[in-house]
C-alpha cells in the first residue's frame, strides 16, 4: 500500500486539472465542480488512512526507514540529482492525515460557503491545487521537490488571498503576502544551496546521513537560512505581517491555509530537519526566542482588535509561536501535535467565524455582534468548544499539546521561556474568550436589517463544524502525557523519526548540565512528574484567570473596557494599532526601496541602460544599411566576392 | 590502395543501404508519373515519404558499430548513420511539407520528388563519404538536383534566376573544392581520409608545403560555399527568396547538415594535423559570418531572405563549436545541426502555410493579425522564432549553449563573447515577426481557409522537435557525443 503513496497527491492535481482547464470553458454546473473537488480530496484522505494503516503494521523502527517511492528522475546534471519521488515515515503520514482530512471538510464546508460566488469554479480548481501543493511539500522526499510544494501553496495562497482581486484590499493582501514570502523563501533556497554545495545531495535521507560531516558554523547558517523561510511562510517576527492581511481572502481560505495547513509548513520543515538543528544550539535557541517571543507579542496584538478573523488571526500567528517554541527547545513531536490540533481548533474558529459573517450578512465587526447564540446554536457550541481547546482547558485538544509545549520548554531550562508561554497563554484564554462573549452573548448590537436575517448555516456547513469539533475534543487523547496515566501515542509514533522525547523525564542530554539534580535517576523521576504536575495547574490556572477577566470585563461590567482604555489612552492606541510594526516598515523598508527604485528606473534604467542600448541598435541598423548595398544582385559581384575570400584565406595562411 | 574491386559484397550493400532505397525509389517514382493522371499526382509523393520511411528502416540492417564498404570509399559509423537520420527527417519533412505547397504552386510533377531524392542521396553520401572522390560526388549529385529545384518554377522569373545565380556560382565553388582535392591528392598521393590521415602523421615535413596549404585554403572555399560562410555567403539571400519555399527549407537545412558534415569529417579526420593553420582563419571566418549575416538580416523585409541571412549567422554559431575543436565542440555541431533542423524547417513550413499560390505573402508585415486568426499556427511560429533567437526552453536554446560552452571550455573567451553579443542583436529581428504576428492589427482580407494536412504535420512534429530538444537534451546531446567518437 505504502508504494501507492504518490496517489494522495494526485488526485488533487486532477481535480484542479479538471475544473480549472475544463470547468469554466464547458461551463460546469456548480454540482460537478463541487463534487470533482470534494471527492478528489476525500480519496486523497482515504489513501492516507490507508498508508497510514499500513505504516502502523510495521515494526517501529522499520517504519522511519521505508524507501522513498521514487517516481521519476526530475534533474539530472553533472553530480545534481533531483527526482519526484516521496517520503513515507510517521512524520510525512501525520502531515498528510491532517491535511487531507482538514482539507477535505473545508472544501464540503467551501461547498456551502462560496455557494453564490461567480467564482465558484475557479476557487475550488485553486483550492485543489493548493492541497496538491501542500501534500507535495509535506511528502517530498528532497529539499527541491519540497520547495516546489513550498512555492506552490505560496502561489495559492496568493491566489486565494486575491480571489476578490477586483477589490483592492483584498489585490493588496495578496501581494504584500507573496512579497513578504518572498524574503523567506530566498532564505530557504539559500539553505537548500548551502546544503548542496556541501553534501552534493539534496535528498533527505542523504543529507541527514551526512549531516555529521559539517562544521558547526555551516550547519548553523544553514538551519539559519531554512529558519528563515519558516519564519516567512509561518508568519513568525519580523515576518508575520502579512498575515493578519491575508483575511481579505474568503473565510474557508482563512481557515484551510492561513490557520490549519500552510502556515504550519514552516514548523514541520524544522521538524523535518531536526538533524541538522539539533546539531546547531545557536539556531534552535533563536528558534526558541523567536517563537516564544511571537506567541506573546501576536496574543497581546489580539487583545483588542474588534474583527474577529483578526482576532484568529494574530492567535494563529501567537500558536504558531508556540509550535516554535516547541523545535527550538528540541520538542518536535510536541511541536508536531500543537500542530495537529491546532489545526483542529483554529480551522473549526474560522469556520465558526464564517458561519457568523454568513448568519450576520457579511459582518466581521464584533461590536456589532452580540446574543446571538440562540440563533445560531450549532455555530456558537463548536465555537465554545474550539474555544476552550485553544484556552487550553483540560480534557481538550489544546490543552494536552499545550501543556506538552510549555512541559518540554521548563524541562530544557528554558524557564523565562516557559514564563513567556505561560502569559501568552493567559492572553490567549482572555481574547479568546472576550472574542466568544462579545460575539454571541450579551444584548444584540446588530441592525434591525440584519437581526432579521440571522439563521443558522446549512447542514453542508454545519457537518463540518461539528466534525472539527469532535476532533478539538478527542484529538488531543494520542498524545496523553505519561504523568497523566497515558502512554503519548503520539511520541512514541513519531519516535523512529524525530528520536523520542529528547530532553524528557530523563534529562540525559546537554541540558542535564542546567538541572544536574534530575539527571540523578529515579527521585528525579519522581520530582520530575510532580514537576510536571505542578506546571500544568498553574498554567490551567492562568488560563482560568485569563477566562475570568474577560468575563469580567464583557459580560459582568461591560463598561470597564471603555474607561480603562481611556485611562490607558497610550498604550491602548499603541497595541490597537499593533505596535505601528506595519507603518515601521512601511516607513524603513517599502518607501526606501520605492524610492530606491524610481531612481535606478529614470536615472539608471532609462538613462543609461535604455539610450545605450538605442545607440547600438541605431548603430548597427546603419552598418546593416552600409552591407546590405555589397548584396547588388549581380552575379559577378557575388563571384568577386568568393575569389577575394580564397586570396585572402590563402595569403594568410602561406604568409 | 586496391581501387579495383570486381565483387560487391553484402557489407558493401549494407554501408548505402539507405542510399540504394532512395534511389530505387527515385526511379519508381520516376517510371510511375509517365502514367498517373494530373489530378493524383499527390500520389507520387505519398510514394516518395514511403521510400524515405524505407531507407530510415533500411538502417536497422547492420549493426552499431563503425563499419565501412568499397574499401573504405564508403563510411557507415556512428558519425555518418547520425547525419543519414538528420538528413533522413529533412527529407521526410520537406516532402510532407511539399504535398500542398507542390499542388498549390502547380510543380507536383514526378520530378520534383525524384529531384529531392536524389538530392537526399547525395547527401548522404557527403555525410558518408570516406574518400575525397565519393565527398565530391555525393556534393555534385546533392547539388545539380538542387540546381533543378531551385529553378523548377519555370515561369516564375524569381525562381529562374535564383537557379541560374546557384549553378553559376556553384559551379565556380566546385571548381575551387575540386582543386583543392587535387592539391592536396598531389602532396600525399592518395583520396583516401585516413590514408591522407597517415601521410600528414608519418611525414611531418610535408605539412607545411604551400602546395597543402593552398588546398587546405580552397577546400575551406568550397565548403564555405555550400555552408554558406561570409565571403561566400552572397548567393544565399537571393537563391532562398527565389526558389520555392520547401526547397529553401530543404537547402537551408539538408546542404547545410551534409556539407558540414563532409567539412567535421574530412578536416578533423584527414586533416588534424592542419588545425594550427586552419583554425585562426575558421576564427575570422566565424566571427564574420555570425555578425554579417545577423546584421544584414536586421533590415530585411522579406521573411524568406530574413531567414536566408538567419542561416547565415546560424552556420557562424556552428563554425564555432568547429574553431574549439575538442570532442565537445564536435557533439554540440551535430546537435546544433539537429535543433535546426526542426526549428528552421518548422519556421519554413509556417511560410508555407501562410503563402498563397504565386508566392505571395512573404514581406514580414504580411504576418500582422496572424496571432488573432490562426492561433495555434502563430504559437508554433513563436516557438520556432523564440528557437532561432536562443530562448529556453527551445532547442535552439540549448544549441547555442552547448556551442558557447564549448567555445569557452576550449579557452576561446573572446569568440564566445561575440557569439553571445550576436545572439543578441539577432533577438531583434526574430522577435520583430512576432510582433507583427501578435501585435499588428491586420489590413485587408483574409484570405487563407484551409490548410494541408501533411503541412500542419510537419509544424507539429518539428514544434515538438524544438520543444523536446529544449527541455530533455542529453539523450540527444549523448547521443552525438557518441557518433563523434568514431571519428578521432
Amino acid at each position: 500500500m505504502i508504494d501507492w503513496v504518490w496517489l494522495i497527491p494526485l488526485f488533487p492535481a486532477a481535480g484542479f486539472l479538471v475544473n480549472g482547464l475544463f470547468g469554466r470553458w464547458m461551463n460546469f454546473d456548480k454540482r460537478v465542480v463541487a463534487w470533482t473537488a470534494c471527492s478528489a480530496l476525500g480519496l486523497s484522505f482515504v489513501f492516507s488512512v490507508l498508508v497510514f494503516f499500513s505504516l502502523l503494521q510495521l515494526a517501529p523502527e522499520a517504519r522511519a526507514a521505508v524507501p522513498d517511492r521514487v517516481l521519476f528522475d526530475w534533474i539530472v546534471s553533472g553530480d545534481f540529482r533531483a527526482v519526484v519521488g516521496y517520503k513515507v515515515d510517521p512524520l510525512s503520514i501525520i502531515m498528510a492525515l491532517v491535511v487531507s482530512g482538514v482539507s477535505f471538510f473545508i472544501h464540503i464546508y467551501s461547498v456551502g460557503y462560496m455557494h453564490d460566488d461567480p467564482g465558484f469554479t475557479r476557487y475550488f480548481a485553486f483550492l485543489n491545487l493548493f492541497v496538491f501543493m501542500m501534500l507535495t511539500l509535506v511528502l517530498a522526499n528532497n529539499f527541491l521537490l519540497m520547495f516546489v510544494g513550498w512555492e506552490g501553496v505560496g502561489l495559492c495562497s496568493y491566489l486565494l488571498i486575491g480571489f476578490w482581486f477586483d477589490r483592492d484590499a483584498p489585490a493588496n493582501a495578496g501581494k504584500k503576502a507573496f512579497v513578504v514570502n518572498r524574503i523567506g523563501d530566498f532564505g530557504f533556497l539559500v539553505g537548500i544551496f548551502l546544503i548542496f554545495a556541501h553534501l552534493g545531495t539534496v535528498e533527505f535521507t542523504g543529507v541527514f546521513a551526512k549531516a555529521s560531516t559539517l562544521d558547526t558554523t555551516t550547519v548553523t547558517i544553514i538551519t539559519l537560512m531554512l529558519f528563515l523561510g519558516a519564519a516567512g511562510k509561518s508568519a513568525q517576527i519580523p515576518l508575520y505581517v502579512w498575515l493578519p492581511d491575508a483575511m481579505e481572502g474568503p473565510t474557508p481560505v482563512s481557515s484551510l491555509i492561513h490557520a490549519a495547513t500552510m502556515v504550519t509548513s514552516g514548523v514541520y520543515m524544522i521538524a523535518r530537519c531536526h538533524v541538522l538543528y539539533t546539531m546547531a544550539p545557536i539556531t534552535m535557541a533563536t528558534v526558541a526566542i523567536v517563537g516564544a517571543a511571537t506567541a506573546i507579542f501576536a496574543a497581546s496584538m489580539g487583545l483588542l482588535q474588534f474583527d474577529i478573523k483578526r482576532v484568529l488571526a494574530y492567535s494563529t500567528i501567537s500558536q504558531l509561536g508556540y509550535m516554535f517554541l516547541a523545535v527550538g527547545v528540541g520538542a518536535f513531536s510536541a511541536g508536531i501535535f500543537h500542530l495537529m490540533t491546532h489545526a483542529f481548533f483554529k480551522g473549526l474558529l474560522f469556520l465558526g467565524a464564517g458561519s457568523v459573517m454568513h448568519a450576520m450578512s457579511g459582518e466581521l465587526d464584533m461590536r456589532n455582534m452580540g446574543g446571538i447564540w440562540k440563533r445560531i446554536p450549532i455555530t456558537f457550541w463548536t465555537f465554545v468548544i474550539a474555544t476552550l481547546a485553544i484556552a487550553g482547558i483540560p480534557g481538550l485538544a489544546g490543552f494536552f499539546s499545550k501543556d506538552e509545549i510549555l512541559w518540554q520548554t521548563y524541562n530544557s531550562g528554558h524557564r523565562y521561556l516557559w514564563l513567556v508561554g505561560a502569559a501568552a497563554a493567559g492572553m490567549t484564554a482572555f481574547y479568546m474568550f472576550r472574542l466568544l462573549f462579545v460575539t454571541f452573548l450579551g444584548k444584540c448590537r446588530a441592525s434591525d436589517e440584519v437581526k432579521k436575517h440571522i439563521h443558522e448555516s446549512p447542514a453542508i456547513m454545519t457537518i463540518p463544524l461539528i466534525v472539527l469539533a469532535v476532533l478539538s475534543v478527542i484529538g488531543g487523547y494520542v498524545g496523553i502525557p505519561h504523568v497523566l496515566g497515558g502512554r503519548n501515542f503520539f511520541d512514541e509514533f513519531l519516535a523512529p523519526v524525530l528520536g523520542g522525547p529528547p530532553l524528557g523525564s530523563g534529562g540525559h542530554t546537554a541540558f542535564s548540565l542546567v538541572r544536574p539534580a534530575f539527571a540523578a535517576g529515579g527521585l528525579a523521576e519522581e520530582h520530575g512528574f510532580n514537576m510536571e504536575i505542578m506546571l500544568m495547574a498553574v498554567s490551567v490556572a492562568i488560563a482560568v484567570i485569563g477566562i475570568g477577566i474577560a468575563f469580567y470585563l464583557y459580560l459582568w461590567k461591560t463598561e470597564v473596557p471603555k474607561r480603562l482604555g481611556e485611562r490607558l489612552k497610550g498604550l491602548y492606541r499603541l497595541v490597537f494599532n499593533k505596535y505601528y510594526v506595519d507603518e515601521l516598515y512601511e516607513a524603513c523598508f517599502v518607501t526606501s526601496t520605492k524610492r530606491l527604485g524610481t531612481f535606478l528606473w529614470r536615472e539608471f534604467d532609462d538613462g543609461v541602460i535604455d539610450r545605450s542600448v538605442n545607440l547600438v541598435a541605431r548603430l548597427m541598423l546603419g552598418i546593416a544599411g552600409v552591407l546590405r548595398r555589397i548584396q547588388s544582385g549581380r552575379v559577378q559581384g557575388y563571384a568577386l566576392g568568393i575569389i577575394l575570400g580564397a586570396v585572402i584565406i590563402i595569403l594568410f595562411l602561406i604568409r | 590502395m586496391n581501387l579495383v574491386t570486381t565483387q560487391v559484397t553484402v557489407m558493401d550493400l549494407i554501408v548505402i543501404a539507405p542510399a540504394l532505397v532512395l534511389t530505387g525509389c527515385a526511379l519508381v517514382i520516376l517510371l510511375l508519373s509517365a502514367f498517373v493522371p494530373t489530378g493524383r499526382r499527390g500520389f507520387l509523393g505519398y510514394c516518395a515519404v514511403a521510400g524515405v520511411v524505407a531507407a530510415m528502416a533500411s538502417l536497422l540492417w547492420g549493426n552499431d558499430g563503425a563499419q565501412s564498404g568499397f574499401n573504405g570509399m564508403v563510411q557507415r559509423d556512428p558519425f555518418a548513420l547520425f547525419f543519414t537520420v538528420i538528413i533522413g527527417i529533412i527529407t521526410l519533412l520537406t516532402i510532407l511539407a511539399s504535398l500542398g505547397y507542390a499542388r498549390r504552386e502547380g510543380i507536383d510533377f514526378g520530378e520534383y520528388y525524384v529531384l529531392i531524392l536524389f538530392a537526399s542521396v547525395g547527401m548522404m553520401l557527403m555525410a558518408a563519404g570516406g574518400n575525397f572522390l565519393i565527398i565530391f560526388l555525393g556534393l555534385e549529385v546533392m547539388s545539380i538536383a538542387i540546381y533543378v529545384l531551385a529553378g523548377i518554377m519555370r515561369d516564375d522569373a524569381r525562381s529562374v534566376e535564383a537557379a541560374f545565380k546557384y549553378f553559376l556560382l556553384g559551379a565556380f565553388a566546385s571548381a575551387f573544392f575540386l582543386y583543392g582535392i587535387a592539391l592536396i591528392y598531389a602532396s600525399t598521393g592518395t583520396f583516401d581520409l585516413t590514408g591522407i590521415n597517415r601521410v600528414f602523421t608519418e611525414q611531418s615535413s610535408i605539412r607545411i608545403l604551400p602546395i597543402v596549404i593552398t588546398g587546405l585554403a580552397l577546400l575551406i572555399v568550397g565548403f564555405g560555399f555550400k555552408i554558406a560562410l561570409v565571403p561566400f555567403h552572397m548567393w544565399t539571400p537571393d537563391v532562398y527568396e527565389g526558389a520555392p519555399t520547401t526547397i529553401t527549407a530543404f537547402m537551408a537545412t539538408g546542404v547545410k547538415a551534409a556539407a558540414f558534415a563532409a567539412f567535421v569529417r574530412v578536416f578533423w579526420h584527414a586533416l588534424p594535423q592542419l588545425q594550427p593553420y586552419w583554425v585562426e582563419i575558421m576564427w575570422v571566418l566565424a566571427v564574420a559570418t555570425m555578425t554579417v549575416g545577423n546584421i544584414i538580416a536586421l533590415v530585411q523585409t522579406n521573411i524568406k531572405r530574413m531567414l536566408a541571412y538567419s542561416s547565415i549567422a546560424h552556420a557562424g554559431y556552428i563554425l564555432v563549436a568547429f574553431v574549439a575543436g575538442n570532442q565537445l565542440g564536435a557533439a554540440s555541431i551535430l546537435f546544433y545541426l539537429l535543433a535546426y533542423c526542426f526549428m528552421n524547417i518548422g519556421a519554413f513550413t509556417v511560410v508555407i502555410l501562410l503563402g498563397k499560390k504565386g508566392e505571395e505573402r512573404t514581406l514580414i508585415s504580411d504576418y500582422a493579425g496572424v496571432g488573432s486568426r490562426h492561433p495555434l499556427l502563430a504559437a508554433a511560429m513563436a516557438i520556432f522564432m523564440f528557437s532561432l533567437a536562443g530562448v529556453p526552453p527551445t532547442a535552439g536554446f540549448m544549441a547555442k549553449l552547448y556551442v558557447f560552452s564549448t567555445a569557452i571550455q576550449a579557452g576561446y573567451y573572446w569568440l564566445a563573447v561575440i557569439g553571445v553579443l550576436n545572439s543578441a542583436v539577432a533577438a531583434y529581428y526574430y522577435l520583430r515577426v512576432l510582433i507583427y504576428v501578435y501585435f499588428r492589427e491586420q489590413e485587408g482580407e483574409s484570405p487563407i481557409t484551409q490548410f494541408a494536412p501533411a503541412a500542419v504535420l510537419v509544424v507539429v512534429i518539428s514544434a515538438w522537435g524544438v520543444l523536446h530538444l529544449g527541455v530533455l537534451p542529453s539523450a540527444f546531446f549523448a547521443m552525438a557525443q557518441r557518433s563523434i567518437q568514431f571519428l578521432r
